[in-house]
């Protein structure tokens, strides 16, 4: 089930956001999570190379000169890294970090807006609570046990996560498509559209087997004839996957090659 | 084809460009303020066609995609239009002139009670190691317990291990670290807060029983004078901050427990961001005066207070208060008002 925002701007217009859900968030952090542990390695990486000569020797033996001011060197900036990286980059990137971005998400306040400074460090500083006792057990039972999906940062800061509309000109295109058609209801058009921006990234299988769903569900198939050698009998995956491409395609009003 | 539905066609044909357009224009908006009037009219124009064409959107498609674009668009247009003016110099100044201030003195029964907590404990500390020394291993390492038997305090000769630099950014980043903890952990009902204070209390108390033992006790003064008294200020102000997280989350009074965390959490986050920078002052004389022998104890005192002085005022305020004038002072007289009328 999807969790909606309603708000309601003070010239009265009703919108509403698309609340992301426990998934999105981990998967958002996750991949932050990477790009700091990927700085971190290259950062020592870069380390080893500047200042010892390749071997794991090496770096013992440049620790020992000097030992407290290499050391310092070697884990401080990782360090700032790992624990700066969420506040000042949703700062810098208005609520986003690239993990986010990459998500879809965004963090926004309890009225739809952009957090200023003061939340944005708030809910960064309570991560110290969120990550307890290991794994961010603390966030993530928290995130899973309250109606917007928060973790207690969040619910100190009043902000939440939402679902960035990501639409490209091709898109909006369809989409009008679609809604003058009007055979299809707004969740299959919705569905289809989903579909389609995703059947690139999906394994043939699965493409075949959801889309094959799809049809079924607004009452459709793949004309047998449409599939190229049918004649010789069962056609293959790969003229099957073509075929219902062409066909999702037709009844979203699109050429099959742009998906 | 219907009129009506060729009409929605090219309306929507027309319209997904300019929605294109006021979506370039709006990227970047939130970090600068419009250059002129010609670019506000553009976003004042973008913001009332765009609820416009939602509006139609919602009629002719709704639940499509389109709508939900356009919701978001028109949001964040709004965000940009309406969004207040920011002056982040002048935020921070009233912070710690104007906000920090009030807030400390609204906690000021609060701020009084943990330090009294803290102060307790460490009396509980002392008292624990004097009467049962081998408690002492419950507050120090081996290490520690081994330099101090055999004469000499793990602070001295510090300076000949690390570098000052070295010292003081380790230093500061424990003394963050304990302090963020110390609010943070108020979440659980202020136990959490109520913890980190003891545990710090007794085992300042508990290691001055101990050196206490062997002659040391004034020279674990000697290090601490310098940085204590602002290090230790700052963490009792951080644990009040904490106790007021589990105050509100424990008696919302009339509001929700959510909204009294929320309005807990800010206030005493601002006065946290008053207090906090001064670790950074208090790490650089630990790592550079608090472990250097030749520094006397007058000279320690000295700047022990003079430090916990200065951040007193400025978490009091007292730091910025105009200094009054002497008609201030003086009692109204009456007529006193329509002569300052007349008179000006």
């Amino acid at each position: 089930m999807t969790d909606i925002l309603h708000l309601t701007t003070a010239d009265g217009t009703d919108v509403a956001l698309e609340v992301a859900g426990v998934g999105s968030r981990s998967y958002a952090f996750i991949v932050d999570w990477h790009i700091r542990i990927l700085f971190v390695l290259a950062w020592l990486a870069v380390m080893l190379l500047a200042f010892g000569t390749g071997n794991s020797d090496s770096l013992l033996g440049w620790l020992r000169v000097d030992a407290a001011r290499r050391a310092y060197l070697l884990l401080l900036p990782p360090a700032l890294v790992y624990f700066l990286y969420h506040p000042v980059l949703e700062v810098l990137m208005h609520g986003r970090t690239p993990g986010k971005r990459l998500a879809g998400v965004r963090i926004v306040t309890t009225d739809g807006r952009t957090p200023g400074l003061g939340p944005l460090l708030i809910r960064n500083l309570l991560r110290l609570v969120d990550c307890l006792p290991v794994f961010y057990l603390v966030g993530l039972s928290v995130a899973l046990a309250t109606s917007r999906h928060v973790r207690i940062g969040d619910l100190a800061a009043g902000t939440l996560l939402v679902h960035e509309s990501k639409v490209n000109t091709e898109s909006l295109q369809t989409a009008a498509r679609l809604a003058l058609s009007r055979s299809l209801s707004p969740e299959d058009q919705a569905l289809l559209l989903d579909l389609l921006e995703r059947w690139g990234s999906l394994r043939r299988e699965v493409r075949i087997d959801l889309g094959s769903r799809f049809l079924a569900k607004v009452g459709e198939a793949v004309p047998e004839d449409q599939v190229p050698g049918h004649e010789q009998g069962r056609p293959s995956q790969a003229t099957l996957d073509k075929a219902l491409l062409a066909r999702l395609s037709e009844l979203a009003g699109r050429e099959p090659d742009r998906t | 084809m219907d009129p009506s539905r060729h009409a929605i066609e090219r309306w929507l044909q027309a319209r997904t460009g300019h929605w294109q357009s006021l979506e370039r224009k709006l990227q970047g908006q939130l970090d600068r303020p419009a250059e002129g009037t010609e670019e506000l009219m553009v976003l004042v124009d973008g913001l009332r066609s765009i609820a416009r064409d939602l509006s139609l959107a919602r009629e002719v498609m709704p639940g499509n995609r389109i709508v939900a674009y356009l919701e978001q668009l028109y949001i964040r247009a709004h965000e940009v239009l309406h969004r207040p003016a920011r002056s982040p110099g002048q935020d921070l100044k009233k912070i710690f002139t104007i906000d920090g201030p009030r807030i400390a003195r609204e906690m000021r029964g609060t701020i009084l009670a943990t330090s009294a907590l803290f102060l307790g404990c460490v009396l509980i500390g002392w008292l624990l190691v004097e009467v049962h020394p081998e408690l002492a291993a419950l507050f120090a390492s081996a290490e520690m317990i081994d330099q101090t038997q055999q004469g000499t305090l793990w602070t001295e000769g510090l300076l000949n291990i690390l570098p000052s630099s070295v010292l003081a950014v380790g230093i500061i980043a424990n003394n963050l670290t304990v302090t963020f903890f110390a609010f943070a952990l108020g979440t659980f009902f202020g136990l959490g807060t109520l913890y980190i204070i003891s545990l710090n209390g007794l085992m300042l108390g508990g290691v001055f029983a101990f050196t206490g033992h062997y002659g040391l006790d004034g020279r674990l003064l000697d290090f601490i004078l310098p940085h204590g008294v602002v290090e230790l200020s700052v963490i009792c102000l951080a644990g009040a901050a904490g106790v007021r997280l589990g105050e509100a989350l424990m008696r919302p009074g009339s509001r929700t427990r959510v909204e009294a965390f929320q309005t807990a959490v800010s206030r005493a986050g601002t006065l946290l961001l008053v207090a906090a920078p001064f670790l950074v002052g208090a790490g650089l004389i630990e790592g550079y005066i608090s472990p250097d022998p030749t520094y006397p104890r007058g000279g320690r005192l000295v700047i022990g207070l003079g430090y916990g002085l200065v951040f007193w005022l400025v978490v009091s305020g007292l730091a910025f208060r105009p200094p009054s004038s002497p008609g201030k002072n003086r009692k109204p007289t009456p007529g006193g008002v329509a002569a300052a009328a007349d008179s000006g």
